[in-house]
């Protein structure tokens, strides 16, 4: 259903430098199919699923929804192609504008693709949004600062469910909501999926819960895809060094148990000037002369379908075990 | 062009007009009281005694810049009698008369006044009452003031959104344009504009409004650029609203905090810079009241003996309080409804 290929977003800063946010990457997300995207914060995930819906412009690189391409669409073309994918954002309290209604703000997106005969279809239309995403009957006349934050995410997933897309962004959309209600806004959006059959990218930057709300995962690292795989296999048989770092840092939730931690050591390189060969090379404890001439690109690991790793030994590397560090031992 | 000025003549229209302002700026105070930020702003202006009273005080104002333009038109001889005419002319006397006084000051010996103890200001030199003068300069200063905001605020506001929304190429051209513009001194180019556009109400606003559209672009410049870059925005772009609903319905009602409180505060130095320019003669007519016109005859009268001090006491008076009540009024509505002060 969504194809990318190649994607490549440059920011110029000056003096012929450039931050290359995404660099290159490649992924497809098929119909009613939920794919993580997990990074470190700066890796270029949001950016990812910005300039996806051409919010941001694209240095190179290829967006197909459902075969047409979204990156060179005409204007027209894209006004069509926003109703098919939509976006939710992270922060609650920012995405909405804070002096319309909720009524009005679920409504804009109905006026401007002139969904509802009139007024009073559209008011419906709202009013059934709200009750889907589990928002108080009422709301459509109050104001955005009167909710809490989950009840704000609902709004925004309303805004963004009002034209029926096809294909979500979720930018983030519970890292802003206390985890008490992470858990309800992730299953609302599971419902949803399941009911309308709707494809999801997952941004996120946390494991465990991308676990449960992707059936891929794609792990990014300084604006590269390092991993991509069935979420069972990444997270029982990572492949790149990065994804094992990030998952031994990972909480246990049961304090019993403990685990030798092995935290990465430094900052990501900044994504203005790169290391050469391998981005993770300088971090990585597997590290080895090749690893500075050549950049890995994905390889296929044997046994699970769709699992590729950018790593030169991502079949080299010793068995995982989730508890233990992955770090050679003395 | 002659039917229209033929149309604007008419008592009818002139008195309609007032009335049409008032009435306007009544239903927008009542209506903001709806929107629960205005509802908030209102309560905290009603707690603050101050602000109260500067409301007072600027309605006072008003209350007589309005009268003052509302009257009937004498058939035969096309004079206009307003409302604070009937109620506050007084018979012309010789000349000067100190207040409540029932002589004039001499001139050249003193005799006795028309209407003795009733001019409270006194009479200024062609015998007329001062206070009743002070009162005529209110509708000047409101109309100068207003007008002026009426130039200046759109041309502000337009160019303002322009600069931060579309940023690069609009916003050097504008940035460029406002610098070199706020580079000249104001009131060289005040005076410059009005001897070249000539005397009268309209080339009086635009060259005071020539100068003034830079602060209220700046400041609305940078509030876009802020607002632009939010989440809201984007989310508005990611479904498809265009450039111009963007801009009118989501970031222009949050600057809308900003620009009233901008328009305040500016208005009374609108007044004050009308009082600079009649001081210096290239303001308003002298058959219009005006509060500059009379501080400038005050050059003279200060080196008479015995001073004429009532003219300028009078006039500074009225421009003070009025230049005072804004201000206050500015400060509380800043505190009352800034949105960068609220959480």
């Amino acid at each position: 259903m969504l194809n990318v290929e190649n994607l490549t977003v440059h920011f110029p800063i000056g003096r012929g430098l450039l931050v290359r946010a995404v660099d290159g990457v490649s992924f497809t997300v098929s119909k009613g199919e939920t794919l993580g995207l997990v990074g470190e914060s700066g890796c270029g995930k949001s950016t990812t699923g910005r300039a996806i819906l051409r919010l941001i412009p694209t240095t190179a690189g290829s967006v197909a929804f459902d075969g047409r391409d979204v990156l060179s669409a005409s204007n027209t073309e894209l006004h069509e192609l926003r109703r098919r994918m939509q976006m939710v954002f992270q922060d609650p309290f920012a995405s909405l504008s804070p002096r319309l209604t909720v009524g009005k703000i679920v409504a804009e997106p109905l006026e401007i693709h002139n969904v509802g005969a009139n007024a009073a279809e559209r008011r419906d239309r709202v009013t059934e949004l709200l009750s889907a995403v589990g928002m108080p009957v009422g709301a459509a006349n109050r104001y955005p600062h009167e909710f809490s934050g989950g009840q704000r995410q609902r709004i925004g997933i309303a805004r963004a469910l009002a034209l029926n897309p096809e294909f979500l962004v979720l930018d983030e959309p519970v890292s802003a909501l206390d985890i008490s209600v992470r858990a309800q806004v992730v299953n609302l959006l599971a419902d949803l999926q399941q009911q309308r059959g709707i494809s999801y990218l997952f941004i996120g930057h946390d494991l465990s819960l991308i676990r449960h709300a992707a059936q891929r995962v794609a792990v990014m690292y300084l604006g590269r895809i390092v991993e991509i795989a069935p979420a069972a296999a990444l997270y029982s048989n990572p492949r790149h060094p990065y994804t094992r770092s990030l998952l031994a840092s990972a909480p246990i939730p049961d304090p019993s148990r403990r685990r030798e931690r092995a935290p990465l050591e430094g900052d990501p390189p900044s994504p203005v000037n790169m290391p050469s060969g391998c981005r993770f090379r300088n971090r990585c404890p597997f590290a080895q002369p090749v690893c500075a001439e050549r950049d890995p690109e994905l390889i296929q690991i044997d046994g699970v379908a769709g699992h590729h790793s950018a790593c030169h030994f991502a079949r080299e590397l010793p068995v995982w075990s989730p508890l233990e560090s992955y770090l050679p031992q003395g | 062009m002659e039917s229209l000025e033929k149309f604007f003549a008419l008592d009818f229209v002139q008195n309609a007009i007032p009335c049409l302002i008032v009435a306007l700026l009544a239903w927008a105070l009542i209506r903001a009281r709806r929107e629960p930020l205005w509802a908030e702003a209102y309560r905290r202006l009603g707690r603050n005694p101050v602000a109260v009273a500067a409301i007072v005080v600027i309605g006072i104002y008003g209350l007589v810049a309005f009268l003052d333009s509302i009257g009937t038109t004498d058939k035969v001889s096309q004079d206009r009698t307003t409302v604070i005419d009937r109620l506050f002319e007084m018979p012309k006397e010789k000349t000067y008369s100190a207040p409540f006084a029932s002589m004039t000051t001499g001139e050249p010996k003193p005799s006795a006044l028309k209407a003795p103890g009733r001019h409270i200001m006194g009479t200024d030199g062609v015998g007329a009452d001062v206070f009743y003068r002070t009162l005529k300069g209110a509708r000047t200063a409101f109309i100068i003031s207003g007008l002026t905001t009426l130039i200046i605020t759109p041309v502000g506001l337009i160019l303002g959104l322009i600069a931060g929304y579309y940023g690069k190429f609009w916003d050097d051209i504008i940035q460029y344009v406002y610098t070199v513009i706020s580079s000249i001194p104001g009131i060289l180019m005040q005076i410059a504009l009005v001897l070249v556009l000539g005397k009268g109400i309209w080339q009086i606003c635009i060259a005071l409004g020539a100068a003034r559209w830079v602060g209220m672009c700046r400041l609305i410049r940078g509030e876009t650029l802020k607002h632009r870059d939010r989440e809201y925005v984007r989310a508005a772009k990611a479904l498809g609203v265009s450039d111009l609903r963007i801009l009118l319905r989501h970031i222009l009602p949050n600057l809308l905090p900003v620009i009233i409180i901008t328009v305040t505060l500016g208005f009374s130095g609108l007044a004050l810079s009308e009082a600079i320019l009649s001081y210096l003669g290239i303001g308003v007519d002298a058959s219009m009241g005006s509060w500059g016109n009379m501080i400038d005859s005050a050059r003279d009268e200060l080196a008479r003996e015995p001073v004429i001090w009532w003219n300028l006491t009078s006039a500074s008076i009225a421009l003070f309080v009025l230049v005072l009540a804004f201000q206050t009024l500015g400060d509380a509505l800043r505190d009352a409804i800034d949105p960068r002060l609220r959480s």
